[in-house]
């Protein structure tokens, strides 16, 4: 077994990461820019990096991501990247003809310390950039924060870039909905459309990375955030963001630029959770809320109320990004489950590791958080006392087999089932799911170890 | 027919057989802004060294790299299984700015404490070439200290293409050649390198020699164990597989040992029997071995044959295109499909070289398409153009097969499926005819409409259904 070298005793570990609950910034980037319509992402760095973002992401969404790189040589990395990009965005426009390029950096363009608006400028005055074609770029150096840092960066910059007020403030509300699945952008978006609300999102790869199959291969699907929204997005009425570290930046740096009001919530994963996402929509927009929601929001109580005996006091082992697990773990605490075992990878700060201490007070016994920690030290602590579900990625499978767990899988990377991309796990709906996911995994494992005189047909 | 622009820079990597003069190109590192399907030295690296199970890995950098090469290779042990774990010093800001070596030492000799690894190998990543972290140094010191080899790999990603990372892999298992002790290792004998044991390949070869009476003293590196690297320098021939991952390696023991080599492939049965049968030529001083080799030859491909052919009724006269990391993987995948009864039309290589094309070009019927290092507008227009009804590729092409719906094979190292022998042969023709004669390509709506190829170049051809979408209300 893969993890048979984890051991059960723990030594202190000061300078090293074993079996990561993170991966570096330009994919969170890359994952963004490909929520604008028409873009095409750029890793301004070597190689290598890029095509490990773009395999990575393949493996998770299953559907072709095109991105370009500045393929840095040595030459460059001793001279600089300017002359690579210049070339690149020329190359880009006429080759792949994109509405926007979308330029990301690695640690390497980082460390070199290209200066890009500096560079895009040049290639602007050059007249490599078209008429109508955009160039925008965030920072996105992977030996600070995360993934989802990466993510965030990228939204900011597509404020940065294109937000403008036009003077009066339209009725449309602005959604940032964090680091999030397509399936989930797309049920954020029915819900407000349910509440008969004018929004914009962004980014919005739904459509985009779970696209239907055509029997044609389209460099740029129909889905994403167009230009013109993101620049309508100054004029709004207000901002909902949804996950504080994937959608904060963005939502104060259009508040600061145009004085769009923000609200800062959690992701809308779990009653609290959703409630709250609308609660925030209805105060903006001064609307009630349809009957169709509350009907949807009923319906997932139900399915709380029937099966409550199951959830009762189980353990819970979490890994996962910073947002979702604050969210979750809130969804879990209010089924009387216990999650235990809390471990992002992402260095989400004093500040976040307070609020998820403040969910899960009341949980008896210790509660081990690891902000941020990796999973060898997850799998650390379930080897000295098991849980009785893990939620996590697919590199969590591991662990769940090692020890013999019941297991759901959430989160980035998923890279053995299909499914998270196309049904949501946010929204009463999305909770639903994830209540028929959890309850599955339970009751599976109550089945598969009951004896023949214990097996229980109705549950 | 050119409706989707090509890079003038690039005409010279693309040829078309029976068209034109042949002068390709290749070797060139990817043009900027081009969407590549090419990877880095670090990878290169990587893919050479990871199978080596009881050694540890530990990637110098920051963690993405370290992430994204985190048990996604198919490369089996039959023992510890260290190699699967993903070690990284997860490099932070101030390591940037103050150097890494520090953490690198600490890192290391928790590690080495940790997990009494046979050796380390450091793998160095585009960063740390840049801030000068002395690794070399930190390697010796550690290694003095823990009394086991310390290995750093110069895999700096910008430092080239992935062809030079498998030299900086093969630098580094050179210094363990050597080391051990020959003693026992018979006169006929052989090394296997660039054989990875993916889907336990390696363990379907070595048994063939096995049975033909010739000792394999390592495999380099398919369920790999650093002590027979050690002793490598005993055997008698070097059999190197594909692409020439792994050549570098075996012209240094030739130079250094006197050990000679020679070129193998394990795919598809005219590869797969030769390679039994340069060994066995190679030890001719032992008729009996040429004798059992023929035994074997006889009785696995007996064993497989009725059932290639009821494939192969199946198959033939499909269209396949290829693109694969090494040129040499390409020529044996045409002779596979071709004995299956299918025509290329398509076949390129991110890392060919100008001999690996003017054998392609040779291999190659009229009309096929030669291309080096693809980006997938043209892999698409291609496969339109010529009709293919199967593709052969890596993980990002996959679903750009998939949405145009065709047929697609992996023929990538992430597979647990063996493709390499005569069994991994009728393997590979199962998959082939699976994913050929699925009923699902009917659903593919241009299939169903019969479209011409023109139309759907229009859709490459620059973009969009210009109508926006509208506000979401
Ligand atoms: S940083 Fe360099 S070594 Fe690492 S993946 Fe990128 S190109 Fe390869
Ligand atoms: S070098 Fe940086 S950007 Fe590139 S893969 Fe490694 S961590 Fe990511």
């Amino acid at each position: 077994m893969l993890l048979k070298h984890t051991t059960s005793e723990i030594k202190e570990r000061s300078a090293l990461t074993v079996n990561p609950a993170k991966t570096c910034q330009p994919i969170g980037a890359m994952y963004a820019s490909l929520g604008i319509h028409g873009c095409l992402p750029h890793s301004h760095g070597s190689q290598g990096c890029y095509a490990y973002h773009r395999s990575a992401l393949t493996r998770h969404y299953k559907e072709p991501v095109m991105a370009a790189t500045s393929a840095f040589t040595e030459g460059a990395s001793v001279f600089g990247g300017q002359a690579n990009l210049l070339q690149a965005i020329d190359n880009m426009f006429t080759v792949y003809n994109p509405d926007i390029i979308a330029v990301h950096t690695t640690c390497l363009s980082e460390t070199i310390g290209d200066d890009i608006p500096q560079i895009v400028k040049k290639a602007e005055a050059d007249g490599k950039i078209p008429e109508g074609k955009y160039v925008i770029h965030a920072n996105t150096p992977s030996y600070v924060g995360s993934h989802v840092t990466g993510f965030s960066n990228m939204c900011k910059s597509m404020v940065d870039y294109f937000s403008e007020s036009n003077g009066h403030k339209s009725k449309t509300i602005n959604l940032i909905p964090g680091y999030v699945e397509p399936s989930d952008m797309e049920e954020i978006r029915r819900i407000a459309s349910e509440m008969k609300l004018k929004t914009i999102m962004f980014p919005d790869t739904s459509g985009v990375l779970n696209g239907p199959m055509t029997g044609r291969f389209k460099m740029y699907p129909d889905g994403g955030v167009t230009i013109d929204q993101l620049k309508q997005t100054g004029s709004g009425m207000g901002t909902v963001a949804m996950g504080r570290l994937a959608s904060m930046a963005a939502a104060r740096a259009l508040d600061n630029k145009c004085k769009v009001p923000c609200e800062i919530i959690d992701l809308p994963i779990g009653l609290h959770g959703t409630d709250a996402f609308i609660d925030t929509l209805r105060h903006i927009a001064g609307v009630n809320v349809p009957d169709s929601l509350t009907f949807e929001r009923g319906q997932m109580v139900d399915i709380i109320s029937d099966m409550h005996q199951y959830f009762y006091g189980k353990r819970v082992g979490l890994v996962g990004d910073p947002d979702q697990l604050l969210a979750l773990t809130k969804f879990l605490v209010s089924l009387d489950m216990h999650p235990v075992y809390i471990v992002t990878g992402t260095p989400a700060g004093k500040k976040y590791e307070k609020a998820l201490r403040e969910v899960v007070k009341d949980v008896p016994g210790e509660v081990k958080i690891s902000v941020p920690g990796d999973m060898y030290l997850f799998h650390q602590w379930i080897k000295q006392e098991p849980v009785d579900l893990l939620i996590g990625n697919s590199y969590v499978k591991y662990i769940a087999k090692d020890d013999d767990i019941p297991y759901v899988r959430y989160g980035f990377p998923i890279l053995d089932r299909v499914g998270h991309s196309y049904f949501p796990t946010v929204g009463y709906k999305g909770g639903m799911r994830l209540l028929e996911k959890i309850l599955d995994a339970l009751l599976d494992r109550q089945d598969r170890d009951a004896t023949d005189i214990n097996m229980e047909l109705v549950m | 027919m050119t409706a989707i622009p090509i890079l003038k820079e690039r005409e010279s990597q693309i040829y078309q057989k029976g068209t034109q003069p042949f002068q390709m190109k290749c070797g060139k590192h990817s043009l900027a802004g081009s969407v590549s399907q090419r990877a880095c030295v670090f990878c290169g690296s990587r893919v050479v060294l990871y199978p080596i199970a009881d050694a540890l890995h530990l990637i110098h950098g920051p963690i993405g790299c370290a992430a994204y090469t985190w048990d996604i290779r198919g490369a089996l042990s039959s023992g510890p299984e260290l190699h699967r774990l993903s070690f990284s010093t997860d490099l932070q800001e101030k390591d940037v700015i103050f150097g890494g070596e520090k953490k690198l030492y600490h890192a290391l000799s928790e590690l080495i404490d940790i997990h009494q690894p046979k050796a380390a190998f450091i793998y160095s990543t585009c960063i740390v070439g840049i801030i000068g972290d002395d690794v070399e140094a930190v390697c010796k010191k550690v290694s003095k200290e823990k009394g086991i080899d310390v290995l750093p790999v110069h895999s700096e990603g910008f430092k080239g293409t992935k062809k030079d990372g498998y030299k900086a892999a093969c630098d580094a298992l050179f210094k363990l050649v050597g080391q051990g002790s020959t003693e026992g290792i018979s006169p006929y004998s052989i090394n296997i390198l660039g054989e990875f044991n993916i889907g336990g390949e390696a363990w379907i070869i070595k048994d063939y020699y096995r049975r033909m009476g010739v000792e394999v003293v390592s495999t380099m590196t398919g369920d790999g164990r650093v002590d027979d690297v050690r002793r490598s320098h005993g055997a008698v021939l070097n059999v190197v597989q594909c692409s020439g991952a792994m050549t570098f390696l075996a012209e240094m023991m030739k130079e250094k040992y006197g050990i000679p080599y020679i070129r193998v492939s394990y795919f598809g049965l005219e590869d797969m029997s030769k390679a039994l049968y340069d060994v066995a030529a190679h030890f001719s001083d032992k008729p009996e071995i040429m004798e059992k080799t023929k035994e074997i030859v006889r009785e696995e491909i007996s064993h497989i044959y009725p059932e290639l052919q009821k494939i192969k009724a199946a198959v033939q006269g499909k269209k396949a295109a290829i693109y694969v990391g090494g040129a040499f993987k390409a020529f044996s995948l045409i002779k596979a499909l071709r004995y299956l009864g299918m025509d290329v039309v398509l076949a390129g290589s991110q890392t060919g070289n100008d001999t690996d094309y003017e054998t392609l070009r040779d291999m190659c019927d009229d009309g096929t398409v030669i291309v080096d290092d693809a980006n997938p507008l043209e892999l698409s227009k291609y496969i339109i153009e010529k009709k293919a009804d199967l593709f052969i590729g890596g993980v990002k092409e996959r679903p750009i097969a998939y949405k145009m719906g065709i047929g697609f094979c992996d023929h990538n190292h992430e597979r647990k499926t063996p493709l390499a022998g005569y069994s991994g042969m009728l393997n590979f023709a199962k998959e082939v005819y699976l994913t050929v004669s699925s009923p699902v390509w009917k659903f593919a709506p241009a299939r169903q409409l019969s479209v011409n190829s023109d139309q759907l170049l229009t859709d490459f051809n620059p973009r969009p259904n210009t109508e926006h979408r509208t506000l979401n209300t």
